[in-house]
């Protein structure tokens, strides 16, 4: 879609501490141009995805609920960008370490989810050396289709930034997860695998169930090794980065191009025209909804991620960010029917891919028994929302998992403090 | 744009934890799927006792559903008898009563089990013992003679033979059966004869609980909605039909009676009702598979001792009772292992 008249880029959208500002009110900004630089090892750079003015440095709606500083930047439609080039020899005779500061530098964060910061999660050193990279090109939730589009067009460019990936981490093998579902990419990776210069690369079928996209979940499908409670996937020797990540890892290797637009999948049943956009960073989630013709009159909750994770959104002046892979405006306002009682029947119990017991969590957080909570595991707690899926009770029981963590986190830094 | 949600046209945007979408099944729905699936055995108690059974029905539900009403007034609080879990207890407890208990006896098992058992204790969901079973055994203390006296089925004997038995007056299979052992006086025989009634429901016995066919059809429609899960009712039949094989009292375990025996069990009294519709009740059952394998062992183990060594010719319900007591020590201590856990833990 077209790049907005007004861009608004939070200094944080990745895991981690924000990055430190580097622009002014009034500042000349070009496409592709830093505008914040990384404040730490697991912060990412954030550059500008228009070229204008900046016309404030403020506090702006955030994707994650509440608000966060952003430059707020008035676009010229002129798109003059930065010089970005590739670099001055085949990455394959690069040396790593040259690598990951260009990844570095480009911002490229983990674009299905939380979004750490990729040079965090592959840094020679500084990471447990890992067996096995899983590139995920499955798609992270119902609904959401932006990755299988990508996988589509551009199979060879996501493939080649596994191998550089692969190369960094010196990893033994290399997966790639796909869907193995009817009218998937898999036909289309494997047409791309036959390659001979993909000849390292395995495909690796998965069934397409929710939420087998979990890093942690693909690690044990693929390898049949669960992460600790408590740990990540280099724990368990593997690092899972999704086909949109590889792909500006590619962009960032091959031709130097900074993260600051992605594919989202735009729509929701209140959309008449949804589908999969190529949408720069900053752009006002109203843009994008307006774009796929969204009656928003009907419009009674917006989503910004997916149907299972999302955040409902308040301001509609939310801008998308590197995370974003999915924009939804719904009818229904589902976790507000009618609740009951819980009545024990253990379906959440049965949904939870970490093997928890949502019901009990949920009693121990309501009654503030935040030890118990502890202990039962609600630390490990991905809040994939299968508990609450199934909940004939309808429990918003994710939101309990997220109170009983942040009540976990405040009662240890107390205790730290 | 800045600034509060939407403008003149939009209206508000609602916010609220995810997920955004939800699966239909309800507990509205899931009481409703209990409903339906106690149908057949519905049908078979009016088949069998008549009028009568589905006046009892009546009169029960009418009691539980209208109990609750009345203290959702008196309380202040929402009316709750939409969630149809006090239609369900009213059924099941309808099913464990003797066709010809008064009426107001009947009622007030119902007030009983809405109002001491499951409102007191925090309404849907809070009762730490199936309201229902709870009922049923506070009228065997109150009325134990009314509880105990068994009309025969309007085409049928008590005992499920065509023909009368010598010295048999007003029993149910498992009364005969217990008399029988007790005198020494047993034929294998007949116990063979009975097992089709027994099956059909055509004996003596309490309205909902006698027809194994019709409960077992029930059941069927509730595993197969993934309402109740099998391995409750499962263990619970198996256990009690192994303890009953092993121990069956001819000291054979390989004649033919030494079979009969275990089948009668199992179909007498209110094994079949209390292992697919009591203890397989979500709230007053374990969460965790081994916590269900072993509450529905022990219910089978109870029953079986209750039977052998116990007062009652029948000790279904307080099996259940005894068990459910048991489930949050059941839950807490059999926790799945989590994710990544290792397997011995210090």
């Amino acid at each position: 879609m077209p790049s907005p008249e007004r861009a608004i880029v939070p200094v944080l959208q990745h895991a981690g501490p924000a990055a430190r500002i580097l622009v002014r009110r009034g500042d000349k900004v070009r496409v592709g141009q830093s505008i914040a630089e990384p404040s730490g090892p697991d912060s990412a750079a954030v550059h500008s995805p228009v070229s204008g003015t900046v016309i404030s440095v403020g506090d702006f709606p955030h994707p994650r609920g509440g608000r966060g500083l952003a430059a707020e930047i008035e676009n010229d439609g002129a798109d003059t960008a930065v010089e970005m080039s590739g670099m001055d020899k085949p990455w394959n005779d690069a040396d790593p370490m040259e690598i990951v500061e260009r990844i570095r530098a480009c911002g490229v964060v983990g674009m299905g989810g939380a979004g750490v910061p990729v040079q965090a999660k592959i840094l020679p050193g500084a990471v447990k050396p890992a067996e096995t990279l899983i590139v995920n090109c499955t798609e992270c939730e119902p609904l959401a289709t932006a990755d299988l589009r990508l996988v589509k067009e551009h199979a060879v460019e996501i493939l080649t930034g596994a191998l550089i990936i692969r190369k960094v981490l010196g990893a033994k093998r290399a997966l790639v997860a796909v869907d193995s579902g009817p009218g998937g990419v898999m036909p289309c990776l494997a047409t791309a695998c036959k390659k001979p210069e993909f000849g390292d690369l395995t495909l690796a079928p998965v069934a397409p169930k929710y939420p087998q996209s979990e890093e942690k979940i693909l690690v044990r499908t693929l390898t049949r090794r669960e992460v600790p409670p408590g740990g990540t996937c280099a724990d368990a020797g593997c690092v899972v980065l999704n086909a949109a990540t590889v792909f500006a890892v590619a962009r960032a290797v091959l031709s130097g191009i900074p993260l600051y637009e992605r594919v989202l999948t735009a729509g929701g049943p209140c959309a008449a025209a949804p589908k999969n956009l190529l949408v720069r960073v900053g752009t006002p989630v109203s843009a994008v909804l307006e774009h796929c013709k969204t009656d928003m009159k009907r419009a009674r909750k917006v989503v910004m991620g997916g149907p299972m994770r999302g955040v409902a959104l308040a301001e509609l002046d939310t801008p998308v960010i590197k995370t974003t892979y999915g924009v939804f405006a719904f009818e229904s306002l589902a976790p507000a029917v009618q609740q009951y009682n819980c009545i024990g029947c253990g379906r959440c119990m049965r949904a939870c891919p970490m093997r928890l017991v949502p019901a009990y969590l949920r009693r121990f957080v309501d009654k503030n028994m935040i030890d118990e909570a502890a202990q039962w595991g609600i630390a490990d707690c991905i809040e994939c929302g299968s508990c609450a899926y199934v909940c004939p009770s309808k429990i918003n029981l994710v939101h309990y998992m997220m109170l009983g963590k942040h009540r976990l986190a405040a009662l240890a830094k107390g205790e730290a403090a | 744009m800045n600034g509060p949600v939407g403008g003149s046209s939009q209206p508000l945007l609602h916010v609220s934890a995810p997920p955004h979408i939800r699966q239909n099944e309800s507990v509205p729905t899931i009481m409703l799927s209990v409903v339906i699936a106690l149908v057949p055995a519905f049908a078979a108690s009016i088949v069998f006792f008549g009028v009568r059974a589905l006046a009892l029905v009546l009169v029960c539900v009418t009691a539980t559903v209208g109990t609750e009403a009345a203290l959702c007034r008196l309380f202040r609080r929402p009316l709750s008898t939409g969630d149809l879990s006090a239609v369900v207890t009213g059924l099941l407890l309808a099913f464990m009563l003797p066709p010809g208990l008064p009426y107001w006896m009947a009622a007030a098992g119902g007030v009983f089990a809405i109002a001491v058992v499951k409102t007191a204790f925090g309404g849907l969901g809070g009762n730490l013992v199936n309201p229902a079973a709870a009922a049923r055994a506070f009228l065997m203390v109150s009325f134990p003679a009314a509880m105990t006296a068994f009309t025969p089925p309007v085409n049928g004997t008590l005992f499920g033979l065509s023909r009368a038995l010598d010295g048999v007056t007003s029993a149910t299979p498992l009364v005969y059966f217990k008399n029988a052992m007790a005198t020494g006086n047993f034929h294998p025989l007949d116990l063979q004869d009975a097992i089709g009634s027994m099956v059909l429901g055509n004996t003596g016995g309490c309205l909902g609980a006698t027809s194994g066919l019709a409960i077992f059809i029930g059941a069927i429609f509730l595993l197969y909605r993934g309402i109740i899960r099998f391995r409750t009712p499962i263990s619970f039949i198996g256990s009690m039909f192994v303890l009953s094989w092993i121990f069956n009292g001819t000291g054979d375990i390989f004649s033919t009676e030494a079979f009969i025996i275990p089948l009668y069990q199992v179909l007498g009294g209110g094994v079949m009702l209390g292992a697919f519709f009591l203890a397989a009740d979500p709230v007053t059952s374990p969460m965790t598979p081994v916590g269900r394998v072993l509450f529905g062992t022990g219910c089978g183990i109870i029953t079986f001792v209750i039977r052998k060594f116990g007062g009652y010719p029948d000790g279904v319900c307080w099996a259940i009772l005894l068990m459910n007591f048991c489930v949050p020590l059941l839950d807490r201590h059999l926790r799945p292992r989590r994710f990544g856990e290792r397997k011995q833990r210090e």
